[in-house]
């Protein structure tokens, strides 16, 4: 089917409007349908793929030509990344840090979490520390938001923490 | 503990009962978060046995916990197809999870769904846990604290793949940090209408937020439903993006409403007709194609929260809007249905559908007469 706005590339989107008091389906493609305000960051069919391409236009370390060793625990290669837009394991990250550094930065512009802070049960003494910090700081706010059953939970683990120092 | 392979009824689709807040113009709320096992490879690139391994994990850890406890599980590769096509009707799980259409599943996929709440989680989706909490109208920050319990408590019971500075490890880059995607399934005929809508989408992409038709990545917008979420989700913490969200989309929520008053003002006769013809045709039609339906569901809706029209109720819109889509309609039927034949057995089922609505409310009328 081709594009009902331009008669030329072929559609890709269905969108379906209200028009001069009727109601209409059009077919458009991504072009068209970007003029309409239907940006194809909207619409995409695998966003992060269509994401890197462009990427790797300006960004060497994403580019179909940069070799490197694949991931040493799982095995994935940048040229898999590009292509799935996935990473196959934690150690990835480790892995591929500095590329995928540049790519957090530029998808979420920031590298550094500020969300909940997670520490296994089986962590060190510092991790404990932390972990407490981290409890304190939701305990606040599950009083600030007033919700009482997770402050009680969250200070009887605290307190839980501390007996084990 | 945790049952499996009970046969499939109407698990999680309950919410389209409920009639939450701002529900004239939010049909509902969702909020999930992905989680990965630390040692295990994720599921795209894991092997058969341990997909299979992270299940047992997981099967294990939500028996053990409160949320979950009394949750049903289901195997993916146990469902035939048109129970699969049920559950993504119902958005409990995605095309991902189910596999693509006519092919079948990776092993070790499951969905595990509270059989008192309305959350639920995917195994060896994209990544090896996404939780999701749905709730009917607009309650971000409830549906964010049901989702972020279970969280918690899954989280202690297995470790997850946590990272200093990327925080939460997912599959995909774009998920990682908080691993959070909240949206809100938004009603906007009153901005289509009054070419109000492109400004407004266009404002929600500038504040870090994107929107989707109404089944998700990559689908069509359909019958006016936009689908409005976070788009970044590292960076801010959990809090600040459910914040952000709620405020922008409690500023559509006031736009849309401010568009439906000009349209009420400037051409009442206009709308009225629209909404009465939508209604006479889903009463009256002998074959609906799902875009058709949808659409003129979108009018009925408008109509209602206008009051333009005073029935049927808007649970029973949202019960079409699902139970009218076509693996619901072969459930029903018991068997295979092509297009035309789907199309005639959807006509067939709104009519039903809509004059029992209009029989309960005239039979609670009648009712009430007789008392006064």
């Amino acid at each position: 089917m081709q594009c009902d706005d331009c008669n030329e590339r072929p559609a890709e989107v269905q969108l379906t409007a209200i028009e001069d008091s009727e109601m209409k389906t059009l077919h458009l493609c991504s072009k068209c349908a970007g003029e309409r305000g239907l940006t194809s960051s909207a619409l995409p069919k695998v966003p992060l793929v269509d994401f890197l391409a462009q990427l790797g236009k300006d960004q060497a370390s994403f580019a179909p030509e940069a070799a490197g060793e694949p991931c040493p625990y799982c095995g994935t290669t940048v040229q898999d990344f590009r292509k799935t837009g996935r990473v196959g394991c934690s150690e990835c990250y480790a892995h591929f840090e500095p590329q995928l550094r540049a790519l957090l930065r530029r998808l979420h512009g920031s590298v550094q979490h500020a969300g909940k802070l997670y520490l296994s049960e089986s962590s060190e003494i510092g991790d404990r520390l932390s972990r407490i910090a981290s409890m304190r700081r939701r305990l606040q706010r599950a009083i600030d938001t007033e919700d009482f059953e997770t402050a009680a939970d969250l200070r009887d683990r605290i307190h839980n923490l501390e007996l084990a120092e | 503990m945790i049952e499996s392979g009970a046969p499939l009824a109407n698990e999680g689709s309950d919410w389209i009962r409920g009639d939450g807040h701002e529900g004239e113009v939010v049909l509902s709320t969702r909020v999930r978060v992905a989680r990965n096992l630390q040692g295990f490879t994720f599921p795209v690139r894991a092997s058969a046995d341990e997909r299979a391994e992270v299940l047992v994990r997981v099967r294990a850890a939500a028996s053990a916990s409160d949320c979950l406890g009394d949750a049903h599980l289901w195997e993916i590769e146990d469902l035939d197809e048109g129970e699969r096509n049920l559950l993504l009707e119902r958005h409990l799980v995605s095309r991902e999870l189910v596999g693509a259409e006519g092919l079948p599943a990776a092993g070790g996929g499951a969905l595990i769904l509270s059989t008192s709440e309305p959350i639920g989680l995917m195994v060896n989706e994209e990544d090896h846990l996404r939780m999701q909490a749905l709730a009917a109208g607009f309650h971000l920050e409830e549906t964010w604290r049901r989702i972020d319990r279970l969280d918690e408590e899954i989280g202690h019971l297995l470790p997850y793949a946590f990272h200093h500075e990327f925080g939460f490890l997912t599959s995909c880059p774009t998920n990682v940090g908080t691993g959070l995607r909240a949206s809100v399934l938004i009603h906007l005929p009153g901005l289509v209408l009054t070419k109000e809508i492109s400004k407004v989408l266009e404002g929600i992409s500038q504040v870090g937020l994107t929107y989707r038709g109404l089944h998700g990545e990559g689908s069509e917008v359909v019958g006016n439903f936009f689908q409005i979420s976070n788009q970044t989700t590292l960076g801010k913490s959990e809090e600040e993006l459910i914040d952000h969200l709620a405020r922008i989309a409690g500023k559509v929520i006031e736009y849309e409403k401010s568009a439906r008053s000009v349209l009420l003002r400037e051409a009442p006769a206009v709308l009225e007709d629209k909404v009465w013809r939508a209604y006479g045709i889903l009463r009256t039609a002998r074959s609906l194609s799902v875009e058709e339906m949808m659409n003129l569901l979108s009018g009925v809706r408008l109509g209602l929260s206008l009051k333009l029209l005073h029935s049927p109720r808007v649970e029973t819109l949202n019960e079409i809007l699902v139970l009218g889509q076509a693996a619901h309609l072969e459930r029903a039927a018991g068997g295979r249905l092509d297009e035309g034949e789907a199309d005639v057995c959807r006509a067939t089922f709104v009519r039903d559908t809509l004059a029992a609505d209009d029989g309960g409310i005239s039979a609670m009328k009648t009712r009430q007469q007789r008392k006064s």
